[in-house]
């Protein structure tokens, strides 16, 4: 055999012949069981491979649904009910996919809540971010188009609400309006063209999540230490260590998981859905569903109709400048006194936009909406350069070894794969 | 100890125990494997079978009634059951005839309907019940077309005594719906169930009372 021997660990000679000419068993076997991993990636780390399943599950029952669905404003809504009654198991695919889509947000946000935490934005790791921050971007429009789809109440004042924040823009506003929605109301061709674009995009996310691996494999996984691999001390093999703490990880998440699907199915939507599409009679309250309430809460709390819809982009836009925003060279806030507590602050903001974008714009709500809406924004923009310039980290540990050794207890001598040299 | 071996990197759970007697691991990987396939196979198991015909395509597929006195001797009416056409044909005396012409059935495939492509009480010489009226299902047995109904003698090749040309690849049939061979077909039509309600009135989609248990699932191709 002329070239190079294949290197996959087989005894098996129709894989090792396969894998000579098209060497898939040996990239599986670099990227997902050699793959060196930084030894101390706590539970946070498991929620990007639950994100990639979670995109999986949500392809794999939507082009099921496909299958028995009308995109058609005079079948959409009773394709939907006839899914859940007639078709078998119809009811399933369908409360996987419904709940699946909070789901994947849940799990996207704690993910993106602990890049945040442990600094994973920083030097060399930009656009690893910037690309994850897009992956938000589109599962925010492929979820406004999925929620479209089964033509309720608030399917239809939904994408009416979202659709006209378009107006917004000077100008070009009503022509760009009229444009997305292929009329002058929401109808026919605007749940037509949602139908593709709902088909389509999972697609582009999954292309963009190639994109956010190939960055990610380029430096490698940031930990919880946040300081860099200087070496194979510093490294477990990615099997089995990490696919048994990922699998564990997975099934927990999927008991969760399950227990809405299949006890509390109707939880996280909202009931007015199950009403048809009615163009002539508006619900009491507009809500989005609870993933995009933080939002939307800073649309409604800027008094200004141009800056509300502004300020509501930017406070997701903002999010790619986040690695030049954060002026401190530390990535872990395990290690940043002040950032540590400041990191809370935004958790709670985000928690009380939400709780705010859930609520009629009354009262208090207004108050809190716009207290927070202000912090959220003096947070990224005011708080985040200067605790860089003026918080005093503490002491970097040597490497990730001797950190994770010294905290077990166990001399850093002995007994440890690669110590010795 | 060699459960430790797997410390090193690169070296797979998979590799230990390779010869010799099975180890504990071999057990716990086989068993653990196993059970995944089981999972696997059971979240699988929705999804194939939300893509078989759904209750409501079911309940269209209930039994239909048609009125037979509206068919004049020598028509045929197309109804859809089950979104498939059915032929019913009033037959003449002359038509019936042809059946019978024994230099003809000698051209046929299957004259006697041995192949299960008819209920039990529809296999003889006319394939029906009443031989005036003939109940096919109207879909080639080579690729699924809708043959043409040529009553005519002569009218599809000289000779022609009158049945069925299929369009699509030029298969024929008489008017019982048997195939003649030489013909891609390689099937007789299939008769679906049927009964007579009345003297009239037929419903498809049921066997009579003594008609057994005959349905389009059993039979060889449709």
């Amino acid at each position: 055999m002329s070239g190079t021997p294949s290197t996959v660990r087989t005894n098996n000679r129709l894989v090792k012949w396969i894998d000579t000419r098209l060497p898939i068993f040996s990239f599986m076997q670099d990227a997902a069981m050699d793959y060196p991993e930084p030894r101390n990636l706590n539970y946070w780390w498991n929620f990007g491979s639950l994100a990639g399943i979670m995109l999986v599950i949500m392809i794999v029952t939507g082009i099921f649904l496909a299958m028995q669905y009308t995109p058609h404003v005079d079948h959409a809504f009773n394709s939907v009910e006839r899914l859940m009654r007639d078709v078998n198991y119809g009811w399933l695919l369908r409360y996987l996919h419904m709940n699946g889509a909070s789901f994947f947000f849940i799990v996207v946000y704690i993910h993106i809540f602990r890049g945040y935490y442990y600094g994973s934005y920083k030097e060399p790791r930009e656009l690893l971010w910037m690309l994850g921050v897009l992956i938000l971007l589109l599962m925010m429009a492929t979820a406004f188009f999925g929620y479209v789809l089964p033509w309720g109440q608030m399917s239809y004042w939904g994408a009416t609400v979202i659709t006209n924040l378009f107006t917004a823009i000077p100008v070009i506003g009503n022509p760009i309006h009229t444009w997305l929605l292929g009329g002058f109301a929401v109808d026919n061709p605007t749940l037509n063209r949602f139908f593709s674009l709902h088909y389509l995009l999972p697609f582009v996310i999954a292309g963009v999540v190639g994109l956010h691996l190939i960055a990610l494999r380029q430096h490698g996984s940031n930990n919880p230490l946040g300081i860099a691999v200087k070496g194979p001390q510093d490294q477990i093999p990615f099997h089995p260590y990490y696919t048994i703490k990922d699998m564990f990880g997975l099934g927990v998440f999927l008991i969760i998981y399950a227990i809405f699907v299949f006890e509390l199915p109707n939880a996280l939507g909202d009931p007015q859905n199950y009403i048809q599409a009615n163009p002539l009679q508006t619900p009491s309250e507009i809500v989005p569903e609870w993933y995009l309430l933080p939002f939307y809460a800073i649309l409604r709390s800027i008094p200004d109709k141009l800056i509300g819809v502004l300020a509501m982009f930017a406070a997701i836009f903002i999010l790619f400048l986040l690695p030049w925003l954060d002026t401190s060279r530390v990535r872990s806030s395990y290690f940043r006194p002040i950032h540590k507590w400041v990191f809370w602050l935004l958790v709670i903001d985000v928690v009380a936009l939400g709780t705010v974008g859930a609520h009629r714009p009354e009262g208090a709500y207004i108050v809190v909406g716009r207290i927070a809406t202000f912090y959220y924004f003096l947070h990224f923009i005011v708080l985040l350069p200067l605790i860089g310039w003026f918080e005093r980290p503490l002491p970097l540990p040597e490497s990730i070894a001797a950190a994770v050794t010294k905290k077990s207890g166990v001399p850093s001598a002995s007994a440890q794969p690669g110590a010795a040299e | 100890m060699a459960d430790l071996a797997h410390g090193k990197p690169g070296a797979g759970a998979a590799l230990s125990g390779g010869h010799g007697a099975a180890s504990r691991r071999d057990f716990l990987t086989i068993a653990g494997n196993a059970i995944a396939a089981v999972g696997a196979a059971c979240v699988a198991w929705p999804f194939i079978d939300s893509m078989n015909p759904s209750a409501d395509v079911l309940a269209a597929g209930a039994p239909v009634d048609i009125d037979l006195s509206h068919v004049q001797p020598g028509q045929q009416i197309v109804v859809l059951w089950r979104s498939r056409p059915i032929f019913i044909v009033n037959r003449t005396p002359d038509l019936l005839k042809t059946l019978q012409d024994t230099k003809d059935i000698s051209l046929l495939s299957d004259p006697d309907s041995d192949v299960l492509q008819q209920p039990g009480y529809a296999k003889n010489w006319n394939r029906s019940i009443q031989p005036q009226y003939l109940v096919l299902v109207g879909i080639c047995t080579h690729l699924g077309c809708i043959p043409s109904f040529m009553p005519q003698a002569n009218s599809v090749s000289p000779g022609w005594l009158g049945g069925y040309f299929c369009p699509c690849h030029g298969s024929r049939y008489d008017l019982s719906g048997r195939v003649y061979s030489g013909v891609p077909a390689p099937y007789n039509l299939p008769v679906p169930p049927y009964r007579f309600v009345s003297k009239t009135v037929i419903r498809i989609g049921e066997n009579p009372p003594d008609g057994g248990d005959f349905s389009l699932d059993s039979i060889e191709q449709i």
